[in-house]
């Protein structure tokens, strides 16, 4: 590994060279772990105060300027309360939970690119890497429910796994269309393959499907029967309190603006926008993208109701699952066509906005094709619910409905 | 034998695996079994990291991990005594010295003979190494059965739905 920067004015310093690549590497570490942890803490006041907005009310407006403090407030009465744990809970698993469930949110950005020139690392197989890490937030969540030696809480850990598991499906699906265009799993390379056009224009689809299947991942509503608050208490950290429910309630929230974070890295062009290559203007780029997204997820949390497990599931199997695998079908036909005609660059890093204007057009072509399909068979489905609603006694609801 | 960053990646990982395989047999508690199965299978996808398939180590955690054991996490916790297994029926002294009698006689009699003592055998490790992008190349190309295979695990999924749909218990709506 070579050594440069930091690594080097250390060496010249007089440190053994071993030990200043470790130092250098630390300090990256450091920088790049320390933009999603100061992110959780700003997050936590927008989530509220918007989340309060939605509902006409004020929020936090007591703690500091507009109640930016409120964070720090509950980080010390969190910190302060008493840390209780169960008698028969399993102590090792309980106590492990909180700390697998935060790790698998932020061991996701280090593959993040913050800037052209600012990644934690650009890993070959960045988008099964970011994948594979998420699933490990599963079985931090199977582990609390079982650890805390509490039958509801085992409850909510069963629903919760059906659900996370069953959507990692359709959103690895419509993971493969970035991969698929940039042709490469680095995150690094797909967020430079934007540089002519972006993926959310090319495949609009792909980003509803990503978006709505990561908001299933995170809990978040529609899908927060998670954490029903309102009737499962909360689900599988009942048992849990002080810090070890901050635990899970930070990395809830960084969850879904990481999931914002990833919309945009996947599909809206990074870090891309005017002046982009100045870093500082890179990175302010991302975060506004990211915001407006994260923006949209709250405002779907706050409006919608709750659906619940067997709607959830016949969706996911139904509907989203088969819808992602025609995308995927229909799609690579589409650019391997347009590729083979030479109307499409072969290799999209470095295209510019006219080469690749064909193929944006036939793909959204194509995907508003399939969007019409669609909404009609929406319609056609509300009309035969809506009929036989009317036409039968209304004693329950079926299973699909 | 030099003492680099890969060697002792190689023993950490080595450690992972072989403790976590320990604590799945001699566990008492059946869902702390599980969990060490986890440990065990990170471990093995920290091995396939150092023999530069990352792709693997991914899909190991995401494969094994996320989904298989969670699965056995599941049949575990409908099976009646997790917390509590008494060795009823295990003499564990025998059965290691079984174990390690019979690993000995393995390494003596089979594999040191064949790869230890014999010069043909010992050549260094390849410089060449596969990228993912190989992988992907061994899918389409007409020489490999990488493809047939995967089609294969396909219909085994088919027929696993098809079997559970067939002797399912039907009830009045689907």
């Amino acid at each position: 590994m070579d050594c440069t920067g930091l690594c080097d004015a250390l060496y010249k310093g007089g440190l053994d060279q071993g030990i200043a690549q470790f130092i250098s590497l630390l300090v990256g570490v450091l920088l790049v772990s320390g933009v999603p942890l100061i992110t959780v803490i700003l997050l936590i006041w927008v989530e509220r105060k918007i989340a309060a907005r939605i509902q006409d009310r004020i929020g936090p407006n007591r703690v500091g300027p507009f109640g930016l403090l409120q964070t720090f407030a509950d980080l010390l009465k969190l910190l302060i309360k008493e840390d209780i744990t169960p008698t028969a809970a399993d102590r090792l698993l309980y106590n492990a939970a909180p700390l697998v469930s935060f790790a698998s949110v932020l061991l996701i950005w280090g593959v993040i690119p913050y800037t052209p020139y600012h990644f934690g690392a650009n890993l070959e197989i960045g988008v099964l890497y970011m994948v594979a890490v998420a699933s490990l937030g599963t079985l931090s969540i199977m582990t609390a429910g079982w650890a805390s030696n509490n039958k509801y809480a085992l409850l909510g850990a069963f629903r919760v796994v059906a659900l996370l598991v069953s959507y990692e499906i359709p959103m690895v699906f419509s993971l493969l269309i970035p991969v698929l265009l940039a042709g490469s799993m680095s995150l690094v390379d797909i967020v430079h393959a934007q540089g002519g056009m972006w993926f959310g224009i090319m495949a609009p689809i792909s980003a509803v499907l990503f978006f709505i299947s990561a908001q299933a991942e995170t809990g978040r509503a529609p899908f927060d029967l998670i954490e029903a608050e309102s009737e499962l208490v909360a689900g599988f950290n009942i048992e849990y309190s002080g810090m070890k429910f901050g635990m899970f309630f930070a990395a809830e929230f960084l969850h879904v603006f990481t999931n914002a974070i990833l919309l945009v890295v996947f599909f809206f062009g990074g870090w891309f926008g005017p002046f982009w290559d100045k870093p500082l203007i890179a990175f302010m780029w991302l975060g506004l993208k990211a915001s407006v997204f994260y923006f949209i997820s709250l405002w779907i949390r706050n409006t919608v109701p709750r659906l619940r497990i067997d709607q959830v599931m016949w969706f996911n199997w139904f509907r989203l699952v088969p819808l992602s695998i025609a995308n995927v079908i229909v799609i690579a036909t589409l650019v391997k066509i347009m590729q083979l005609i030479n109307l499409a660059p072969r290799n999209l890093i470095g295209a510019s906005f006219i080469e690749m204007l064909p193929l944006t057009i036939v793909l959204l072509a194509a995907n508003v094709a399939m969007g019409l399909v669609i909404v009609g068979q929406l319609r056609t489905t509300g009309r035969a619910v809506r009929m036989a609603a009317q036409n039968r006694t209304p004693v329950t609801a079926a299973v699909g409905d | 034998m030099e003492i680099t960053i890969i060697t002792i990646a190689f023993i950490v990982f080595s450690l992972i695996s072989l403790v976590g395989a320990y604590g799945v047999v001699t566990c008492h508690n059946l869902f702390r079994g599980t969990i060490w199965l986890m440990v065990s299978l990170f471990g093995a996808a920290g091995m396939f990291v150092l023999l530069s398939a990352p792709f693997l180590a991914a899909v190991q955690v995401l494969v094994y991990i996320g989904a298989i054991a969670i699965l056995f996490t599941f049949a575990v916790m409908l099976t009646r005594s997790v917390s509590n297994l008494k060795t009823r029926f295990n003499r564990l002294n025998i059965n290691i010295a079984a174990a390690v009698a019979l690993f000995a006689l393995l390494v003596v009699g089979i594999i040191a003979p064949v790869f230890i003592s014999n010069p043909n055998l010992q050549q260094p490790i390849s410089t060449v190494t596969r990228t993912t992008i190989d992988l992907g190349e061994s899918f389409g190309s007409g020489n490999s059965f990488a493809l047939p295979f995967e089609v294969a695990s396909l219909l085994l999924t088919a027929t696993m739905i098809g079997a559970i749909v067939i002797a399912r218990e039907t009830d009045d709506e689907v």
